[in-house]
């Protein structure tokens, strides 16, 4: 048989009690193929929960930690249902076991939608089976007991019997049809919608060695990998005899390796027995390099092409309705105007790194990876092993952003292993980290919008320049066809133009949203200012109005929804008063909405510019709708002010220029993420309604960014078109 | 070259070159791998340990600088009254993400903590403005501080109120 739903096994764990094995998705017979080829939504995942006889409960968290709080959240939704104390919850990290687990990734905001429901009727069916195995030892009808945090009551007789005295005979039960098992009504939640802390934390601020960069393995050695500053570039000559015979250096070699980023490229690869030896011989490293066909490449010629290309028509046609060209020539009033935004690296604290152990033709990785199913395989490839014969370890990581979906370190530790026979931890420094990324892509909007003359919207056109080869965008650059205002304004045009890159682009916290918000919602500004329009309220209006989207077919995401938009620019309104304060001179307020990874989110930025351009940002306030359900409001807050910060950082400093096809940037006196001095208040606000539950960590973002320009015009009169913000501008 | 420095006090030996960061010598050779690297050049802060409660960048501060100075770090640093309390605000406010800047930010705020046990909010922007957190828990650090020195959390930048 198989069928989509929940597959569920239950026995008796090691040393006595309860043990839950679950596997949800495709069930039966297609069980294992499903689990390493999962359906697109990723509905495979799986959950373990035991419970010992001494009443001791133990919650797997299956997905990757990079500070998104996971670990503390996916089993609070077991923990929930099984109606536990959650003081008496132990959480282990789960090794990574796709075939047991499912997907295993922390990617795209997903945890949330994926986990909602299945990891709570993994909670459920657990009590179910314990308070059986209590109605079976009083012989009474199960309807007459109750559970209550690691406990099961009889009433009638005031009886009651703990979990853990429980658990070995529930694991003798069969296990109950996991779609069937009663889930509890929100009211009821004890743990669920309450403030729980990461429960990691009081590790971290001790200080214990919970990173990838804290790992040690007995016999280790320390490396560093040099690559080609321009991107694609081999070795022709290193001096690596030379290094070999520095003090503490145990070895160095030139590394072959492919065209592909996230994998094995070539370098110089230098082993010591500590790091800070081996990163120092790379002061004495000479290579001569093939630079290769990027060394053509820089920034300043990609801006001046796109201008170009706006010249010509779109090569890509994205998404059209109506006609744009007559409903402009009909306009009473014509807006024209130009942004664009940089590269931008992901620049996670903690730098990328790796330990790897290859003996006996197996490997064994310690990875800070959010995504290591590529992982495995890349380092299979690389070493021409089955991938049986990797196995890789789950570490904390020192910030994600998406950077870690990609696994190049994890190819280059163990080939390095395999050279010097020796388990390696490999470290980037802080240059090779920004300047071999996988950057969020730089893009360029030439936007043409009409009015009638009720200052509405007529006529809206994009004309998108981007990067890649002939209709393939490079990764993380594509423009949706249902960019907003597509299928809100009559007459529309969506269209590309694409020029090739030789620089890896990925995924940045928010990926394609965290620009296209900028340039759209910034533009939707000019819009309102010329129809002379308040910016939120012509918001709303072109939201129009509130429609029913169509259900979305089994499996795939709900479409956009225009009144959850309309709700919460309206809260925001309320929130941050908008319109009604006295704001002094050069203050003001900008207002932005954006939707992305299910969450709706509208943000108002208040800044002030000084005299001589200096921005400050005075207040953000947050309004977002992501459901019915927050389901850890400690984590919410500070997942959504981390986004909304995030995003000013980005604004305000953050720029990779590309120059002879090299990262002109290296650190952060170049490269400058957000510091306290500019952080400002961060109100958080959310509307709950009916609808499932979504994810956290991305969609507050984007909206922060067009929201910060729009106050700055607000407040000055003059527009930002290109990120970061030049204060020059400002003065 | 021998050095012996006294780390959460206790002496400890190491053969090291001249120039190696304190870092190095702390995570690499005396296994204290509490104590972060994220830039190499006192950009980030992740790297703050004291020196004589001082709180002072590990990754740019060679061995043989340290002479007689009583180096604590984070795993040493509950040591201290401002150390403890600084650590129990960040619990009691929950202040991590990622976590791994904290180690940094917690010698930071520990040190102003003890040096101004009542600061304001200008002070806490001198004091921490070394000290990225990529994660931005900037909001919660703040109000960490303030819980740690007794003070109201109200941010006496908001004008907005």
């Amino acid at each position: 048989m198989t069928s989509r739903r929940a597959f569920l096994s239950a026995g008796a764990a090691v040393g006595g009690g309860l043990l839950l094995d679950f596997s949800l998705g495709v069930a039966g017979q297609g069980a294992r193929a499903a689990a390493t080829q999962p359906p697109p939504n990723g509905a495979a995942l799986n959950a373990y929960v035991r419970i010992s006889s001494d009443g001791a409960v133990t919650i797997m968290s299956k997905n990757p930690e990079i500070g998104q709080g996971i670990k503390t959240m996916l089993p609070m939704l077991i923990a929930e249902e099984l109606d536990v104390d959650w003081r008496d919850v132990r959480i282990e990290q789960a090794p990574f076991d796709p075939e047991r687990y499912g997907r295993q990734f922390a990617g795209g905001s997903r945890a949330t939608p994926i986990n909602w429901e299945p990891l709570r009727r993994v909670g459920a069916a657990g009590r179910q089976m314990l308070l059986s195995a209590a109605a079976q030892t009083w012989g009474v009808p199960p309807a007459e007991c109750a559970t209550n945090s690691g406990t099961v009551v009889h009433a009638p007789t005031q009886r009651s019997l703990s979990y853990g005295s429980l658990a070995a005979k529930a694991a003798t039960l069969p296990a109950p049809d996991l779609d069937r098992v009663p889930l509890k009504q929100p009211k009821d939640f004890k743990i669920i919608g309450k403030p729980h802390p990461g429960v990691d934390s009081p590790l971290v601020v001790a200080g214990k060695p919970l990173f990838g960069i804290d790992v040690s393995v007995p016999g280790m050695l320390h490396a560093v990998f040099v690559k080609s500053p321009v991107f694609g570039g081999t070795v022709r000559s290193a001096n690596v005899q030379a290094i070999k015979a520095l003090p503490g250096i145990r070895d160095a070699f030139v590394v072959r390796g492919g065209q592909v980023f996230d994998g094995l490229v070539d370098g110089v690869a230098i082993v010591a027995t500590n790091w800070w030896t081996a990163n120092q011989a790379r002061n004495r490293l000479e290579v001569a390099w093939d630079e290769g066909a990027t060394a053509a490449q820089s920034s300043e010629a990609f801006a001046r092409r796109a201008v170009e290309l706006s010249a010509q028509a779109p090569a890509l046609k994205l998404y059209g309705e109506g006609n744009v060209e007559t409903a402009l020539a009909e306009s009473a009033a014509v807006l024209e105007a130009a942004y664009s935004y940089p590269f931008i690296a992901h620049a996670t604290l903690e730098p990328q790194n790796c330990t790897a152990h290859f003996r006996d033709g197996r490997v064994e990785i310690w990875a800070p990876t959010q995504n290591p199913e590529p992982g495995r395989k890349i380092v299979a490839k690389t070493l021409g092993i089955e991938e049986s014969a990797v196995t890789i370890h789950l570490i904390r990581c020192g910030g994600g952003f998406g950077r870690r979906l990609m696994n190049d370190y994890m190819a280059e530790a163990a080939w390095i292993s395999k050279q010097v026979g020796a388990p390696v931890k490999l470290l980037w420094n802080r240059e090779d980290d920004i300047r071999h990324d996988f950057y969020r892509p730089a893009g360029f909007h030439f936007f043409k919008a009409g009015l009638d003359a009720d200052g509405k919207v007529k006529a809206f056109r994009d004309h998108f320049v981007s990067f890649g080869e002939g209709d393939k965008f490079v990764n993380s650059a594509a423009l949706s066809a249902e960019e907003f205002p597509a299928r809100f304004v009559a007459n529309l045009e969506l269209g590309a133009s694409l020029m090739p890159l030789g620089v890896p682009t990925g995924p940045l916290r928010a990926p394609r949203s965290n620009a296209v918000a900028f340039a759209f919602q910034s533009f939707i500004d000019e819009i309102a200012h010329a129809a002379g329009k308040d910016p939120l309220q012509f918001r709303i209006e072109l939201l129009g109005a509130r429609r029913s989207p169509s259900p979305a077919p089994a499996g795939q995401d709900p479409p956009f929804d225009a009144g959850r938009m309309i709700d919460v620019l309206a809260e925001v309104r309320k929130q941050s008063r908008w319109g009604s304060r006295q704001l002094p001179p050069r203050t003001g307020q900008g207002v932005a909405f954006y939707f992305s990874h299910l969450g709706y989110f509208a943000e108002v930025v208040q800044a002030t510019i000084g005299s001589g351009g200096r921005i400050t940002v005075d207040k953000v306030w947050v309004v977002g709708d992501v459901g019915s359900q927050i389901i850890n409001p400690a984590g919410a807050e500070n997942q959504v002010q981390g986004a909304a910060l995030d995003g000013l950082g980005e604004a305000l400093g953050q720029a990779i220029t590309l120059k002879s096809g090299r990262v002109e940037q290296g650190n952060f006196d170049d490269f400058r993420p957000l510091r306290m001095p500019q952080a400002p208040p961060i109100a958080v606000h959310f509307l709950m309604t009916e609808h499932p539950p979504t994810g956290m960590g991305e969609p507050a973002l984007p909206p922060v960014v067009p929201a910060l320009c729009n106050a700055i015009y607000a407040a000055t009169g003059v527009r930002i078109r290109s990120l970061p913000i030049d204060e020059k501008l400002l003065s | 070259m021998r050095y012996s420095i006294q780390v959460n006090g206790q002496q400890q030996r190491i053969d090291a070159d001249p120039a190696m960061p304190l870092l190095w010598v702390l995570r690499d050779l005396l296994d204290l791998k509490g104590t972060k690297f994220g830039c190499g050049k006192s950009l980030c802060g992740a790297c703050t340990v004291h020196l004589d409660g001082k709180p002072t960048r590990s990754c740019v501060t060679p061995v043989s600088a340290v002479g007689t100075a009583a180096v604590t770090t984070i795993e040493g640093v509950s040591a201290t009254a401002a150390g403890r309390a600084i650590q129990a605000a960040w619990l009691a406010v929950d202040v991590v993400q990622c976590g791994y800047c904290q180690a940094g930010q917690i010698m930071s705020a520990s040190a102003l903590l003890r040096s101004t046990p009542r600061p304001t909010d200008a002070d806490i922007d001198r004091a921490m403005a070394g000290n990225l957190c990529r994660c931005a828990t900037y909001t919660r650090i703040r109000a960490a501080i303030k819980q740690a020195a007794g003070l109201p959390a109200a941010d006496s930048r908001d004008t907005t109120q």
